[in-house]
């Protein structure tokens, strides 16, 4: 109650300011406003708890005593370390061919367009578990492209790494794609049509031109996809299998641990955890705050 | 004061939520909302069983090995008791053990091996003694026709065949383990499934050559698989138990499962799906 009546003479303010010179009507008093329906503060406070409760509940079961032990359990290390190396393949997998894809998809006018689209957004909104079903069967020893891959070049993607990195690649990219086209539409294309008029190529226009203003879309994409990698479980452990070292990312470790060693498996969670705070915080101003809005 | 005004009002909130939420889970576990008031009595005299007959949701949570044989069991119990609804949770025991050692509401449990049973045994959540109900034996899944020439678990070291196991901590994945031992052969695993039908799928999907499961497994695979026997020497004799749980939300309907399931009717089920005699 206290901030209100201060803000209100400057809203009036305000919206004098855009009517000049008319006299203003005396303002009806505030609460016959419906400034705030009463039901939606607990319902907040309900949705609030159910979003933070269990990760308040996490940090107070994590075995704290035994931290040191587990961090550095040699198993830990290793799920860690799959996890770090395969997530960061799939990002640099998912740049490397998801900004052309959401240059394609932004730019290129093509019959059918709409529904390619919508099949390449279709993991985002995919139970994962069906991804690796469909993983498996595309690229599986016996899938339409793998055994041809298998026969050919003798490899085979899943139990693998390069499996793990196609699993997580397959849910993470559409993340990318969708941020990055995003970007591509909201921009201001002048720029791009005075380079060319000033003689750049193609490729420099999107080099030099295109790919800076995308920026903060693409940092944002990146991250998105990065976090939505490193998380991966259904589709990794139905398409790449679950070997500790090999292919048993920090998510699988989670899950299995929990039923042998649940200490292990909260440690992992808080692990986890840690990495997703980082990656908002890291975040925060650059890409989601308003910074990314105001700053063009 | 309106910060702390708001504060309290969330904290009240929160609390009426969680209430609401233990509320309903209190009526949920009470036997069937279908039906009326009496059926609530049921639920506190597991002492005196009193010639009613059973009603309500009767939950068994059984490894994965039993998915097909435990379904025709649950299918002639209904039949023998049509108000009881029977509902199967089925997974990898070392799961079925960690989710009931973590409160999940189950009536009876029935495992793998022992081993996981110890925990739910140890943590006091089983009433009464728990009860051998049925063995089974391993075999080698592989592909039908066994192109690759796998005869026994030696072949599991070839570099050319890719081997799939359930981890360790799966039952499947813990006699499987004894069995190389005891045949003194060091496989190397592509994958450790979460469950023995893991192991089944991808030597069914041709993602493996070999995994080691049950011989029931190979029955249920229906063709899919073929399986091969391990000589007698280094076979391990799976022995499956059942128990109540304490907390059983419907103790009368899961006496009588179990009553049933050492019963000749299921243990001719049983045998039937490719199990053997309890020892």
């Amino acid at each position: 109650m206290t901030g209100q009546p201060g803000r209100r003479p400057e809203t009036r303010r305000r919206r004098g300011a855009s009517r000049p010179r008319r006299p203003l009507p005396p303002l009806p008093p505030l609460p016959s406003l419906p400034s705030l329906p009463w039901v939606l503060g607990p319902l907040a406070a309900v949705a609030a708890g159910l979003l933070v409760l269990p990760l308040v509940g996490l940090v107070v079961r994590t075995p704290w005593p035994r931290l040191g032990v587990l961090l550095s359990d040699p198993a830990v290390l290793a799920a860690l370390r799959l996890s770090l190396v395969a997530s960061l393949l799939a990002l640099a997998l998912s740049t490397v061919v998801g900004v052309p894809l959401a240059w394609v998809l932004a730019r290129v006018p093509f019959p059918g367009k709409r529904l390619v689209r919508a099949l390449c957004v279709l993991p985002m909104v995919l139970p994962p578990v069906v991804g690796g079903v469909a993983l498996l069967l595309v690229f599986g020893r016996r899938g339409l492209v793998g055994a041809p891959l298998a026969a050919l070049t003798g490899v085979t993607l899943p139990f693998s790494l390069a499996g793990v990195v196609l699993a997580a690649t397959f849910v993470a990219m559409p993340f990318l794609v969708v941020t990055v086209e995003a970007g591509l539409r909201s921009m201001d294309r002048r720029y791009e049509h005075a380079a060319a008029t000033l003689g750049a190529s193609r490729w420099t226009v999107f080099r030099r031109v295109t790919l800076p203003l995308v920026g903060p879309s693409l940092g944002a994409g990146m991250a998105l996809c990065w976090a939505r990698a490193l998380g991966e479980f259904g589709a990794t452990i139905t398409f790449a299998g679950n070997l500790p070292g090999r292919t048993q990312t920090l998510p699988l470790a989670v899950y299995l641990q929990l039923e042998t060693d649940p200490d292990v498996a909260v440690l992992l969670s808080l692990l986890m955890l840690g990495v997703s705070v980082a990656v908002l915080l890291a975040l925060r101003d650059r890409y989601f705050g308003v910074g990314a809005g105001s700053r063009r | 004061m309106n910060p702390s005004k708001a504060r309290a009002a969330a904290l009240l909130a929160l609390l009426s939520f969680t209430a609401a939420c233990a509320g309903w889970s209190a009526r949920g576990a009470s036997p069937n909302g279908g039906s009326p008031a009496p059926v609530v009595e049921a639920v506190p005299g597991p002492a005196s069983p009193p010639p009613r007959p059973l009603n309500g949701e009767l939950t068994v949570f059984a490894a994965a090995s039993l998915t097909e044989a435990f379904a025709a069991i649950a299918q002639a119990f209904s039949h023998a008791h049509p108000e009881v609804d029977v509902l199967l949770n089925l997974a990898g025991s070392q799961r079925l053990a960690s989710q009931v050692l973590q409160g999940a509401p189950a009536d009876v449990l029935a495992t793998a091996d022992r081993a996981q049973l110890a925990a739910v045994v140890e943590a006091g959540l089983i009433r009464g003694q728990p009860q051998a109900f049925a063995t089974n034996s391993l075999q080698i899944a592989v592909e039908p026709g066994n192109p690759l020439g796998i005869v026994g678990l030696a072949d599991l070291t070839r570099g050319d065949i890719v081997v799939v196991l359930a981890a360790p901590a799966v039952p499947a994945g813990r006699y499987a383990a004894e069995a190389l031992a005891t045949a003194g052969v060091t496989a190397t695993p592509a994958s450790l499934e979460t469950d023995v039908r893991g192991v089944v799928a991808k030597v069914r999907l041709g993602e493996a050559d070999a995994g080691i499961v049950y011989r029931s497994d190979v029955q249920a695979a229906d063709g899919d698989v073929e399986g091969v026997a391990l000589p007698a020497a280094s076979d391990v004799v799976a022995v499956y138990p059942i128990a109540l749980l304490g907390d059983a939300p419907n103790p009368a309907a899961a006496e009588a499962f179990v009553d049933f399931v050492t019963s000749p009717e299921a243990q001719r089920i049983l045998r039937d799906h490719g199990f053997g005699p309890a020892p």
